[in-house]
């Protein structure tokens, strides 16, 4: 995804553009991913900036290709169980606001208003207007048509190609070499090895999530719902933000429900806990999903970076070689300004954000070597 | 766990023979299956309410059925056999050194969760019908020929009254003759298989006098009531207003194209269509076992690559009754000797062994000689749904791989959700596939069955009832 939003604002910024895979379109994590534009879920900083510059962007892209790619402007709801968790929601949200968020404090009645089959005795919430959905691999394969760029698709590439001042000059591939003077790490969960073969290390490590796909049904669910709570916990150094599960309906139908956090590096087996963590978030959320079947589940791997924020822009070791990968769980939602602000360092123009926070060279060379063996419980 | 046991999943030929095997040399056994009665698609029965005087007409081997039968009735009144009939399995667990669960759903809605404990697993899921999609072939009136099969043993009614058996397969002769003797009138069998083909795999075809004699027999069977054989043949389309009225069936040229020139309609009500049987993997895939294109992969003595399960019948390959009862047996013994920590002795099954190997010879012939005709898709217009949960036209399919970029089977359900609704794939997957032009998987579906989330919020989490 990340890949084919580069690839359109730099072709739209007059650049000739060729877009090289191993697999086919949206075969990584693209493919598994729920679709998430989600400005919610994030605390004031250079992620949420990010999240609000893509979503604009996004909201012009709709008028285009809005009905191609499912985009639905459906807002999220953020729900609280108990008071003391809705003010811990609020002043999360009054932060928000600061930064340009829209965020609407809703009471419990109104919550029912917006979600009648939510669970009762909820304390309130707030509506975030903002989030908004795509169907990720109509997406890419979308924003590529748009892009009119060349697609060159099951060749890895094998060899980042170099000039013997060190500046990057095309890349070999399974199908060839390609020539170019900008060569574009988009390579998501795999952007540390592709980073490795032009000899830099760039610490982008899986983390496992899975999503639950319900039968097709009447929409009942009408926005992005989860629930969101503040660990109180004054032992921790850092308030972490708890979430469920986030429950959504679709256009298609089915409820997706996603997802699961694990670092368990590249496990392709099924995991029974996980799955039961995201069918009892849901359920909580939603009691009429207890009788609603779940008909799949399918995984991927996000790419994550040890301060989990993405890569973007160029690196300074290395002429002609630019970043955009690690974006985690956000990959979708964050691809736009993502592609934007690449368009914009790669034509000699001055990125729209400052790119400080995403400086690809940020981590220490050591960073590559963290553990991915730790698991987290399911959120 | 303190004596070893365990679980066989599917009660057809394969899944009773090896049930058998380990309860006779003293497993703990439980069988689970979705019906409610033992014997599988091969032996189903007629449910018996209706009555049926002679079941066995529409049986051959019934004496072997008999046999398994009573065998399964004697082991269940000793205690030595739990069989769990209405079982649906969607999920088998690896709990580590603590064995397997296996996860079922019961109850008339299937919503009420079932967890069986054991150490060893047996799959024997069996197979399901490949049904590949031509125009008009949603219309109702178009069974598959499987299904119509399942109407006569277990419901003794006939699908209609005039009837066209085609597609490709070993099984179209069964279904034509089965419902000519239940008193349809088959118009046609219309078979693709090229005539030259059956010629050149003579010898390894001829290797199974009992496969020759079975073939023969239908063959008179057809000739007794007059059914037309049109071998190289097809079914161009399928028309009718509400409902089937007839077909246009045509001869196919060396090449397995359509031959213009030979068209013509058939008269018909019900079409019974069939393009061979793929295994049931789900469940072996999300264990992790190593699938080898459709099949399960298993060793000589029917081990999967994952320990403690084992694997038999259709699922690692279609090969029929007679094969499933032998991989079955052998399956049953291996499991019997590793759970009671020793290393079985092949010399036990030689003679299973060798029906094994001979009849895994011929149905790798029968596959080569009966294949739908290699330009298939030509006739699938842009119109024809190929994903009927999700009504995905082929046009949608050709798009999105001429357009989008997809160029397998995942990323063409992706863009267009062909394959994503009821069945997940299992009819439409083949058609998608040969639509899009890109290679045919077995398809990962992490549940073999859809499970209610309040089911699945509690999976696994107690410890056995």
């Amino acid at each position: 995804m990340v890949g084919a939003a580069c690839a359109l604002y730099a072709a739209r910024a007059g650049l000739d553009v060729i877009v090289v895979d191993r697999g086919p379109v949206a075969g990584g994590t693209t493919g598994a991913g729920e679709g998430n534009l989600l400005v919610s879920d994030k605390e004031p900083g250079p992620e949420l900036e990010l999240a609000l510059l893509s979503g604009r962007l996004w909201t012009e892209l709709a008028e285009e290709i809005g009905d191609a790619v499912e985009y639905e402007h459906k807002g999220g709801v953020v729900v609280a169980s108990t008071s003391d968790g809705l003010e811990a929601l609020e002043t999360f949200a009054t932060g928000q606001r600061a930064a340009g968020v829209e965020a609407v404090r809703v009471d419990a009645g109104r919550l029912r208003e917006l979600e009648p089959h939510l669970a009762p005795g909820l304390a309130g919430g707030v509506l975030y207007p903002q989030d908004a959905q795509v169907m990720p691999t109509l997406a890419a394969a979308h924003l590529l048509r748009a892009s009119g760029a060349r697609l060159f698709t099951g060749a890895a590439v094998t060899e980042v190609l170099r000039g013997a001042d060190g500046a990057v000059r095309g890349v070999r591939t399974g199908r060839g070499e390609i020539h170019a003077p900008h060569v574009v790490n988009a390579a998501g969960t795999w952007g540390g090895e592709l980073a490795a073969l032009a000899g830099v290390s760039l610490p982008v490590l899986p983390r496992r999530g899975f999503v639950l796909v319900t039968e097709p049904l009447p929409r009942r669910v009408h926005h992005k719902v989860y629930a969101a709570d503040y660990v109180a916990d004054v032992a921790s150094d850092s308030a972490a933000l708890q979430t469920s599960p986030v429950v959504e309906g679709t256009a298609a139908g089915p409820v997706l429900i996603g997802a699961t956090r694990e670092r368990v590096g590249f496990d392709r087996s099924l995991s029974l806990p996980a799955l039961r963590a995201l069918a009892k978030g849901a359920t909580r959320l939603f009691p009429f999903l207890e009788r609603v079947r779940a008909m799949r589940t399918y995984f991927g791997f996000r790419p994550y970076m040890p301060d989990h924020l993405p890569a973007i822009g160029p690196d300074a070791r290395v002429p002609g070689l630019f970043h955009a990968c690690g974006h985690e769980g956000a990959g979708i939602g964050l691809s736009t300004g993502t592609g934007q602000l690449i368009a914009q360092v790669l034509t000699g123009h001055a990125p729209e954000l400052g790119l400080a926070p995403f400086r690809p060279d940020r981590f220490p060379a050591s960073a590559s070597t963290a553990s991915t063996s730790d698991s987290e419980e399911a959120s | 766990m303190t004596e070893p046991s365990l679980a066989v999943i599917g009660a057809g030929p394969a899944g009773l023979a090896a049930t058998l095997a380990a309860a006779t040399r003293g497993i703990r056994v439980t069988l689970l299956d979705s019906a409610a009665e033992a014997g599988g698609q091969f032996y189903r029965q007629p449910a018996p309410g209706l009555g049926a005087r002679r079941p066995q007409a529409l049986h051959h081997q019934w004496r072997t059925w008999e046999r398994l039968r009573d065998g399964l009735r004697a082991h269940v009144q000793a205690g030595t056999v739990r069989h769990m009939t209405d079982h649906h399995v969607w999920f088998v667990e690896r709990r580590g050194t603590d064995g397997f669960a296996v996860h079922a759903l019961v109850g008339p809605e299937q919503e009420q969760p079932a967890e069986v404990r054991a150490t060893a697993v047996l799959l024997a899921t069996g197979g399901y019908e490949k049904v590949l999609p031509f125009p008009g072939w949603t219309l109702p009136g178009v069974v598959t020929a499987g299904g119509a099969q399942a109407m006569l043993k277990g419901g003794l009614v006939l699908p209609g009254r005039t009837a066209v058996v085609a597609g490709t397969g070993p099984l179209l002769l069964p279904v034509a003759t089965g419902l000519a003797a239940a008193g349809a009138t088959v118009a046609a069998l219309v078979e693709s298989a090229d005539p030259k083909s059956f010629a050149r795999r003579s010898r390894a075809l001829a290797g199974q006098p009992g496969k020759v004699a079975e073939g023969a027999r239908y063959t008179g069977q057809l000739l007794r009531h007059r059914v037309r054989t049109l071998l190289h043949h097809t079914v161009v389309a399928a028309h009718g207003a509400e409902r089937l009225e007839a077909v246009t069936i045509a001869a196919l040229d060396r090449d397995g194209r359509v031959r213009q020139d030979t068209r013509r309609r058939l008269v018909c009500d019900t079409l019974a269509v069939s393009h061979g049987m793929l295994p049931h993997t789900d469940l072996a895939d999300a264990l992790g076992c190593r699938v080898d294109g459709t099949d399960v992969s298993v060793d000589d003595e029917q081990r999967t690559d994952v320990p403690g399960v084992w694997a038999a019948g259709e699922t690692t390959g279609i090969g029929g009754s007679a094969l499933s009862l032998a991989e079955g047996h052998i399956a049953g013994r291996s499991i019997a000797a590793r759970l009671a920590g020793r290393a079985p002795d092949p010399g036990e099954w030689a003679a299973a062994a060798r029906t094994r190997d001979g009849l895994r010879a011929f149905f790798a012939a029968v596959d080569s000689v009966y294949a739908p005709p290699a330009h298939w898709a030509e006739q699938v217009t842009d119109g024809t749904v190929v994903c009927r949960c999700e009504e995905v036209s082929a046009g949608a399919v050709r798009e999105a791989v001429h357009e989008l970029g997809a160029g397998d089977l995942r990323t063409v359900k992706l863009l267009t959700r062909a394959g994503m609704g009821w069945c997940q794939g299992r009819v439409c997957g083949s058609g998608v596939a040969g639509v899009a032009g890109c290679a045919e998987t077995a398809g990962r579906r992490p549940f073999a069955r859809p499970v209610p989330l309040g089911v699945l919020a509690r999976a696994g989490e107690t410890e056995e009832q």
